[in-house]
């Protein structure tokens, strides 16, 4: 049944070999691992759901369940857009980021795994592009909450270039946090494990913001956490970027803090990464 | 320089897991252009000891060398010279299994085109070109287990790790991928293979290492092995019990042996050394009017290899010498 080409196999001693990678050709297998990711994903469209319905249904589940309360009306929501829009997209997109390191357990556990090890690619190749490829799916998640924002009746005053600004703005950060799941993944055990750590640590991290309700509003211990906490420092930039708002001091924070994730955690997960790749 | 001779070299290879020496000093040395069995039951060390080679894991003592090259020092380039197939199938289960062979293609550096003409080259030969498109948790184990023989060849890599490649297989898809086994070599590759059957690696490997606890027990020929543990046993049922004295005289006079009247009656088992007495010992059965229920020849199996080379058997239930097994199986293991 096999017939395998005839063509001769070059002996070992006429080949030419290199051991190290080139960042060319780190560039490119990091990008066909992005690419794999993105395979994956179209093959499992159930991937898709904390990007794609969820967006829809936090969006309308909370600007309806605060609105009324928050501006202090009767169900009406327009004045609690400018505030809710933002703040859903924070939750949603940085809640996405968790999938990166649940799927870096699954896929080191996984027999391909071994062989992404054994071919002579850029070691990094793996981790840099499920990085890449989950962008992606911050850029479908950030789309989608915005289109349902402007279905229920938000009109930001930024117009189209201040959505694809603050867009950018959280992706990037959505990307900052993500190594630190994608480090949970590197070093938990189990997929689920490192799935049950990450909710630990965002659902404080989200909730205990401005993203739904005023700081103001909180006993001082609670607003003074919600004060510092980075995601609030993202959302108010948003928000002021979105109303064409001076954007002051806010985005310079979060961008800070982006920075000092990604100093700390990527050095972190790489090298916990490299000693197991 | 004989190093460029060996496609694989091992000296004194260790690996420890916690307590466990899985890898206990394993001296290989396979010259380049042959196939090179690994021999041993489960947990004997082979996936381990194949891991180091491939650069998979870090070995904690010894040196190993593919073609030449260090596979801690020169990590890289023994990959570029290597292709591994796993125990377990290594291919992206979610994809299908053009999806598989174009991703594997692109990361060994193939342009697009390149590595899609490659995969369908590849899914061709190995018979999958039908079950291009379709996601592979439809496809069966010795499907799963081609593609991922057909990923592990995309380079052309001079050698070949096969880690038990037919384990779980039917005798049939077995076969099949003996085939493939065989023109891999037949085109210049070097294979190392694990496998836990002898009979296998008598079909293909020129050399045989019997690795058992992490050691090299045993190595040699398939023929110089077998015949460390024995001749291969003849096994004849007489349809007429009463005749089996008769039939015991016969097999002596032709085979030069004494043959076992096994204690269910009118079963007899003869050291065979020669095939060729066979059609002799028969056409004085003819002559003399013996006629046979049942006619077997039974090989020394993997069982009798361990027992005689180790000392120690992996089953209890056949094993030793020909002539008496059941008795000296016994003796040989107390």
């Amino acid at each position: 049944m096999t017939t395998i080409s005839s063509t001769r196999i070059v002996p070992a001693s006429e080949r030419k070999l290199k051991n190290h990678t080139s960042v060319r050709q780190t560039f490119s297998n990091s990008l066909t691992m992005a690419y794999r990711g993105l395979v994956k994903f179209r093959r499992t469209p159930e991937q898709f759901f904390d990007v794609t319905l969820q967006p829809i249904l936090f969006t309308v589940m909370f600007t309806f369940l605060f609105g009324g309360a928050v501006t202090g009306t009767h169900g009406d929501i327009s004045g609690y857009l400018p505030t809710i829009i933002p703040g859903v997209l924070a939750q949603t997109v940085i809640t996405a980021s968790v999938v990166t390191g649940v799927q870096l357990r699954e896929d080191m556990d996984k027999g391909v795994f071994d062989r992404f090890r054994s071919l002579p690619i850029a070691r990094i190749a793996p981790l840099a592009g499920a990085l890449t490829a989950d962008t992606l799916r911050y850029a479908i998640a950030t789309t989608i909450t915005f289109l349902t924002g402007l279905v229920i009746g938000w009109r930001p005053e930024g117009g189209f270039l201040g959505l694809v600004l603050a867009g950018l703005l959280i992706i990037a950060v959505a990307w900052a946090i993500s190594w630190i799941f994608a480090f949970f993944g590197v070093i938990a055990r189990t997929a689920s494990s490192v799935q049950g750590i990450s909710f630990m640590v965002l659902f404080p991290l989200t909730f205990l913001s401005n993203a739904y309700v005023p700081t103001a509003t909180m006993p001082n211990w609670l607003r003074w956490f919600a004060d510092v906490n980075p995601v609030s420092h993202v959302i108010t930039a948003m928000r002021n970027i979105v109303a064409a708002q001076p954007v002051g001091a806010d985005v310079w924070w979060t961008l800070l803090g982006a920075a000092v994730l990604v100093l700390v955690f990527a050095p972190l997960t790489v090298r916990a990464y490299m000693r197991k790749a | 320089m004989t190093s460029t001779e060996l496609a694989v070299e091992a000296e004194g290879l260790v690996k420890v897991f916690g307590s466990n020496r899985a890898v206990d000093g394993v001296d290989l040395r396979v010259a380049a252009g042959t196939v090179y069995g690994v021999l041993g039951p489960n947990g004997a060390g082979k996936t381990t000891t194949i891991s180091m080679l491939a650069t998979l894991l870090k070995p904690d003592g010894g040196v190993g060398r593919v073609f030449g090259h260090d596979v801690v020092k020169e990590a890289n380039i023994v990959r570029q010279l290597i292709g591994v197939t796993g125990q377990y199938a290594s291919v992206d289960e979610k994809l299908s299994a053009n999806e598989n062979l174009y991703i594997f293609g692109r990361l060994l550096g193939l342009s697009g085109k390149q590595a899609r003409a490659k995969g369908d080259e590849l899914l061709a030969a190995f018979g999958l070109t039908e079950a291009a498109k379709r996601p592979l948790a439809k496809f069966s184990g010795g499907m799963r287990r081609r593609l991922d023989l057909a990923a592990s060849l995309i380079a052309q890599p001079p050698l070949i790790f096969l880690d038990e490649p037919t384990t779980g297989l039917d005798p049939r898809t077995r076969g099949q991928m003996w085939d493939t086994i065989r023109s891999l070599v037949a085109t210049g590759s070097t294979v190392l293979l694990t496998t836990q059957y002898l009979d296998e690696a008598d079909q293909l490997a020129d050399r045989i290492a019997v690795i058992d606890t992490g050691k090299v027990v045993a190595e040699g020929t398939a023929d110089q092995l077998k015949a460390s543990v024995g001749t291969s046993s003849l096994i004849l049922r007489l349809a007429d019990r009463n005749e089996s004295g008769e039939a015991l005289r016969l097999i002596a006079e032709v085979f030069g042996v004494q043959g076992t009247p096994s204690p269910e009656a009118g079963r007899i088992t003869a050291p065979m050394s020669n095939p060729d007495a066979v059609t002799d010992l028969l056409i004085r059965f003819r002559e003399a009017g013996i006629r046979l229920d049942e006619f077997s020849v039974q090989k020394p199996t993997l069982d009798e290899v361990f027992l005689t080379i180790t000392g120690h058997g992996v089953s209890a239930d056949e094993a030793g010498d020909d002539s008496d097994f059941e008795d000296n199986a016994a003796e040989v293991r107390a």
